[in-house]
């Protein structure tokens, strides 16, 4: 089995990321491709078509037990081509007091992904926040508009390719910062 | 020794005096009574919203210089005071306070991130409110200290009374609020 450990990762946590990988290469074999233990972290890359269908058994069997999002978030990554843009889920087992990661990567074109409000509604917020800063698309959302930005924001403004500066500057000369 | 300066004296404007009269200009009076009756709205955002509170509060005390009401709403306020950081997104809410307030109406903009946007070069902020409303008197500081605050304070009172009576009647005024698109 291959699994990258990180030094600091406790035995625990390796018992974790073993336990979680066993059940879902037995329920979705080939549509997970890869897993690793960031510090006390699993971390498990999924194919981003089965996002909801893995994240509703982790939420609803019995032996998972991840019964609450602590978070969810996107990711831009330019120099990942078709993979360049990412979902992080994080999901916490509150009984056991254990934590996971889930990650998806697809390129710009694709970039509708399957809503989880039906599974936690809390996850609302946490989408349309991913809608505002990267442009995803959560099919099935029930609001799906910017939450953070101002409704007249014509780009999503965490991607890459964007400055993070105001555009509407004129008076900073470069030469005082090293350009 | 501390000055011996009589306050009441030091306030009276310029007049001709007699037993029981003075007389002076209207715009001197009226000018004396706005500035040391000037009801504040703290717009307050921020870390200089924090300092505002300082100032507010007993050691550094307003209420010296007739501001003991803060207004929380902007029809009964004279002094319009931003404190913090505005975001682009609250550009329109603060806008729209502005022109709740009835004339005559003063912008205090307290600290870096209202003047300029301060640290915030970013797409988010809002690079000084003077973008979106006029400005009467600008504090600098990443926070001020409540003394220059005071400052600032006076500075405004300079203004309201040295105004001309008619001046927000004036075309240059309408012309100024017009570059606002107010």
């Amino acid at each position: 089995m291959h699994r990258p450990v990180h030094p600091s990762a406790s035995a625990e946590i390796v018992e974790l990321h073993d336990h979680v990988l066993k059940a879902l290469r037995e329920k979705f074999g080939e549509g997970i491709l890869h897993s690793q233990i960031d510090y006390d972290f699993p971390v498990f890359v999924l194919k981003k078509d089965i996002i909801h269908e893995v994240l509703e058994f982790l939420k609803n069997d019995a032996s998972m037990g991840f019964s609450f999002l602590t978070t969810m978030c996107g990711a831009h990554f330019p120099e990942q081509g078709d993979a360049e843009f990412s979902l992080m889920y994080q999901l916490h087992n509150l009984e056991k007091n254990h934590r996971i990661r889930l990650k998806i990567f697809m390129a710009e074109k694709e970039m509708t992904v399957p809503t989880i409000t039906d599974l936690w509604a809390g996850a609302n917020w946490m989408e349309r926040e991913a809608f505002d800063f990267y442009g995803f698309k959560f099919s099935g959302h029930p609001d799906l508009r910017r939450i953070l930005n101002m409704d007249e924001m014509n780009y999503h403004p965490m991607r890459k390719q964007y400055p993070l500066e105001d555009a509407s500057r004129h008076d900073k000369d470069d030469k005082y910062f090293g350009r | 020794m501390a000055s011996t300066v009589d306050i009441k004296e030091d306030y009276k404007p310029e007049g001709i005096e007699g037993p029981g009269f003075m007389a002076t200009r209207l715009d001197k009076v009226v000018g004396l009574a706005r500035a040391n009756s000037l009801w504040p709205l703290p717009f307050a955002t921020s870390c200089c919203g924090i300092e505002f509170m300082a100032t507010m509060a007993a050691n550094y005390d307003v209420a010296r210089f007739g501001m003991e009401r803060m207004s929380f709403s902007p029809r009964q306020a004279d002094l319009l005071m931003v404190m913090g950081t505005i975001s682009k997104k609250m550009g329109p809410i603060l806008r729209q306070v502005y022109e709740q307030m009835a004339e005559p109406k003063w912008v205090l903009c307290m600290g870096a991130c209202a003047s300029s946007g301060g640290i915030f070069d970013t797409y988010s902020v809002l690079q000084g409110i003077d973008r979106i409303i006029p400005v009467d008197v600008y504090i600098p500081g990443c926070p001020p200290r409540p003394e220059q605050v005071l400052d600032g304070i006076m500075k405004i009172q300079e203004l309201a009374k040295n105004e001309k009576i008619n001046r927000r009647q004036t075309p240059e005024y309408k012309e100024m609020l017009a570059k606002y698109g107010l």
